[in-house]
């Protein structure tokens, strides 16, 4: 089997120009050749543009070969985005699956924005299919109605006796038909339909939308697919970098001598956050970095250990916080609690540490400045890459590529990778700069999920009845000093430090929710589901302590509180009826609950685990309900509660970033661990049937798995499981 | 360090960490990428891997397969401890781990 790379992704070369500097220097590329796209998505304003291709809006390009190009606004960093945008506009042209090709589209937020962001350009907040709903399915639309102007022209018959199928139109009573490449010269000719007079498909008649269809990312069991790791350009150098010890070290000086007189290395550049070495390759300029004499400035830089951090936090916990919410009167409600619990909950730091540290290549001449990356944060990075650089945003071109995970990491609201490639490549103008990060630089450079302590208090009458709920969460603010610092923060509450808990959805009549954001510069970032990484971890055990406390079921509990909330019900009904909750399991097993909602999704796991003599537990297997609303792909939503599963299983069971005297311990897979095959459970997904808008899912798998787990190893042991990685006492 | 298993290739068959592989250990021996795997087992392998649509971000993907391809070269009927023993070195953080799981025995059952 020779692979055909006829149907991969074209994200990176979005001009000919691009396409001829990769084909001289990346052998495999010869057939990509053959399926390249003909106009620069970017300069395609209406809908005849280019010779040969009709190309009705922003998002749809069909050649004259019946290709179907869905221009991607949104990063593919593995949850399946291509797959679930192309499904909407196929699902609308009533085109067939296999026309359907993928290009990542450029910067350009006047185009391309986040519907649910505003004028800005990004992929996260598991926000792809839920703001580009209807957007792609009117792009869909558009292109067929112009499709069927054209054949309706042509064959000089009406409209609405044409019907498309498959990527053919047809006229029963004439008996013509033609593919959407013979009608794309004239389509790209015909008027663009007033958006209001398209109609759309009632759900009834969906085709796509609700099937498993192959993935459009293509090209990832073969080695074609294309990442930043494996751009190659002519007279291309790479770059690593040797950055401070501690955050907030600066370079006092340095000796480049012994690095420069090594072979490969061409040159030594100093850059804010540190020395650069560039060489002909990788490994000369790791050998060249490991030459550099540097004397750091660490006078302002980060001095605190973790013990001392978790010690000041623990201390704030016992004061009140900002108010994040505050239902009746907690404190008086407690005071006359019968049962009164009190449990601290504590997380770690924890790195993205995705496959692919960061990496970006930038080339830096006349014309401005032009970045391959695996790009998320697209109009964000564009602006800071240009501030950097004394440049105009639209002299800066960024091309998608696909990105080998993020979980977060690579839409950094400070763009620092990205800014630092440019630098480099500023200092070496006209020469293309490939700047690695190798995972030990990638664990240690900061940009954390941040640590959390929580303090709750929780009391409940006579019958078993909640009655108050007083939670106060201690940690850094994630949004504080960024672009969405006015949107995210306000009276001082950064809301992505608690949400899952200011939203927590049981029937409490007294809730108060309160928050310390404390400074430190240790940098930290949004991690796969942000706040509800840790707020579901929190609520969901104390949940289960609260029931336990009182001799009530895990799951009859939760019922009896979410009544009003028929989301919450749905899932947790259907988890519990999937996993057999309430029959009998091995002896030494438990079997713990977890409910959450995040990014509009709702999520409901039963984790079973097995807890051995020594100490040791395992989990063995999970049971997820998930209600996203409308479900577009089943089988990514499937893939995407798995791998979000097995994503948050790590925090639970191995994952922990500490530091020790402003240092970060940990370095690369060996003492950051993850999750390996042999920890991974037996994993069931379930996906409740819903009409409702559809909402996201690359997050949403995570933040239940650690609280189930933790429940379900109290079951086991009757012990309590507050803090992260899970341990059992001996 | 040789921790992840991204960078699996094969050096005469054996699969090998390219990461800690000096050029001179390969010296006369047939290096084989995922680019240049033909056998029926890897063939079986890509297509089951396509089948239950596998990878997600599919950075680790190409040394996965590498992995997979030798344990079934030498293991036709692999249980679940030959898998993990191949496979634990082979970190995926998308965690498509149960598909991968489901991919190689489907894969075993076709070559039987």
């Amino acid at each position: 089997m020779r692979r055909n790379l006829s149907n991969d992704h074209q994200g990176p070369l979005s001009s000919r120009r691009d396409f001829l500097k990769l084909v001289t220097s990346v052998g495999a590329g010869l057939t990509l050749a053959l399926n390249l796209p003909v106009a620069l998505a970017a300069d395609t304003t209406n809908a005849a543009t280019e010779a040969g291709v009709f190309a009705p809006n922003a998002f749809v390009r069909i050649g004259t070969d019946n290709s179907v190009t869905v221009i991607m606004k949104h990063l593919e960093m593995g949850q399946g985005s291509f797959t679930g945008l192309a499904t909407l506009v196929a699902e609308e042209l009533d085109a067939d699956w296999s026309q359907l090709r993928s290009e990542g589209a450029p910067a350009d937020a006047s185009r391309y924005n986040n519907l649910s962001w505003g004028p800005v350009q990004g992929t996260g907040g598991s926000s792809a299919m839920a703001n580009s709903f209807m957007q792609m399915r009117t792009a869909g639309a558009t292109a067929r109605a112009m499709l069927v102007a054209a054949a309706a022209k042509l064959w000089k018959v009406p409209a609405a006796e044409i019907q498309v199928s498959q990527g053919i139109l047809s006229h029963v009573a004439s008996g013509k038909s033609a593919g959407f490449g013979e009608l794309a010269e004239l389509a790209a000719l015909q008027a663009i339909p007033d958006p209001q007079s398209l109609r759309l498909k009632d759900p009834a008649d969906f085709s796509y939308i609700g099937q498993k269809l192959p993935r459009l990312d293509r090209g990832k069991t073969d080695g074609s697919a294309r990442f930043t790791q494996d751009i190659q350009l002519d007279g291309m150098l790479t770059a690593l970098v040797a950055h401070p010890p501690r955050f907030g070290g600066k370079v006092s000086r340095f000796d480049a001598s012994k690095a420069l007189a090594s072979p490969g290395v061409v040159e030594v550049v100093q850059i804010p956050n540190g020395i650069a070495v560039l060489a002909k390759d990788f490994w000369s300029a790791k050998k060249g970095r490991d030459l550099l004499s540097i004397e750091w400035d660490q006078s302002a830089a980060f001095t605190g250990s973790r013990d001392d951090m978790l010690r000041k936090y623990r201390a704030l916990a016992e004061q009140p916080g900002l108010v994040a919410r505050a239902d009746g009167d907690a404190t008086a409600a407690l005071a006359n609690a019968t049962t009164l619990i009190e449990a601290v909950f504590e997380v770690p730091y924890l790195a993205h540490a995705p496959m692919e540290p960061m990496n970006a290549v930038a080339l830096v001449n006349d014309q401005g400045c032009e970045m391959w990356n695996g790009e998320q944060f697209q109009t964000i990075d564009q602006s800071a890459v240009a501030s950097a650089l004394g440049l105009k945003p639209e002299q800066v071109k960024i091309n998608m590529l696909f990105a080998g995970g993020s979980f977060g990491r690579r839409a950094n609201p400070h763009s620092d990778y990205l800014i630092e490639a440019a630098l480099i490549a500023q200092a070496k103008r006209g020469t293309p700069v490939k700047l690695v990060w190798t995972r030990e630089d990638d664990t240690r450079a900061g940009y954390y999920r941040p640590m959390y302590v929580h303090k709750v208090r929780a009391g409940l009458d006579a019958s078993g009845n909640p009655l108050a709920w007083e939670q106060r969460i201690v940690g850094q603010s994630i949004m504080k000093g960024t672009a969405f610092e006015n949107f995210a923060i306000k009276d001082g509450v950064d809301s992505t430090s608690v949400e899952g808990a200011s939203s927590l959805p049981y029937q409490i009549p007294n809730l108060q929710v309160e928050l310390h954001s404390v400074d430190h510069p240790v940098p930290v970032q949004w991690w796969r589901s942000v706040g509800h990484s840790h707020t579901a971890f929190s609520t969901e055990v104390m949940v289960d302590e609260l029931a336990r406390a009182t001799k009530q079921d895990p799951v009859e509990f939760r019922l009896k509180l979410l009544a009003r909330h028929p989301r919450h019900l749905g899932v947790l009904k259907l988890a519990a009826e999937k996993a057999g909750w309430g029959s009998e399991l091995p002896k030494g097993w438990g079997r713990g609950v977890a409910v959450h909602e995040s990014f509009n999704s709702f999520v409901a796991q039963v984790a079973e685990v097995s807890v051995q003599d020594d100490g040791s537990f395992r989990v063995e297997r999970v049971v997820c309900a998930v209600d996203c609303g409308l479900a577009i792909n089943p089988d990514v939503i499937r893939a995407q509660m798995e791998g979000g599963i097995g994503f948050g299983l790590s925090p639970a069971l191995v994952s922990e970033i500490t530091l020790n005297d402003g240092q970060v311990v940990q370095s690369n897979f060996h003492d950051y661990q993850v999750l390996r095959i042999n920890q991974m459970p037996a994993i069931e997904v379930h996906i409740v049937p819903s009409a409702e808008a559809p909402t996201g899912v690359g997050e949403p798998g995570t933040p239940p798995i650690a609280p189930a787990v933790a429940n379900a190893l109290s079951a086991a042991t009757g012990q309590h499981f507050r803090r992260l990685p899970l341990k059992l006492a001996v | 360090m040789s921790l992840c298993g991204a960078c699996t290739l094969h050096i005469d068959g054996q699969p090998t960490r390219s990461c800690v592989t000096p050029i001179s250990a390969v010296q006369g021996k047939a290096i084989t990428t995922i680019e240049g795997i033909e056998s029926v087992v890897a063939q079986t392998i890509q297509q089951a891997w396509t089948e239950l649509e596998v990878p997600q971000c599919g950075y680790c993907q190409s040394g996965q397969i590498m992995s997979a391809t030798a344990l079934l070269e030498k293991h036709r009927q692999p249980s679940d401890a030959d898998i993990d023993a191949a496979m634990a070195g082979n970190i995926c953080r998308c965690a498509t781990y149960a598909r991968i799981r489901s991919a190689i025995k489907q894969a075993a059952e076709q070559l039987a």
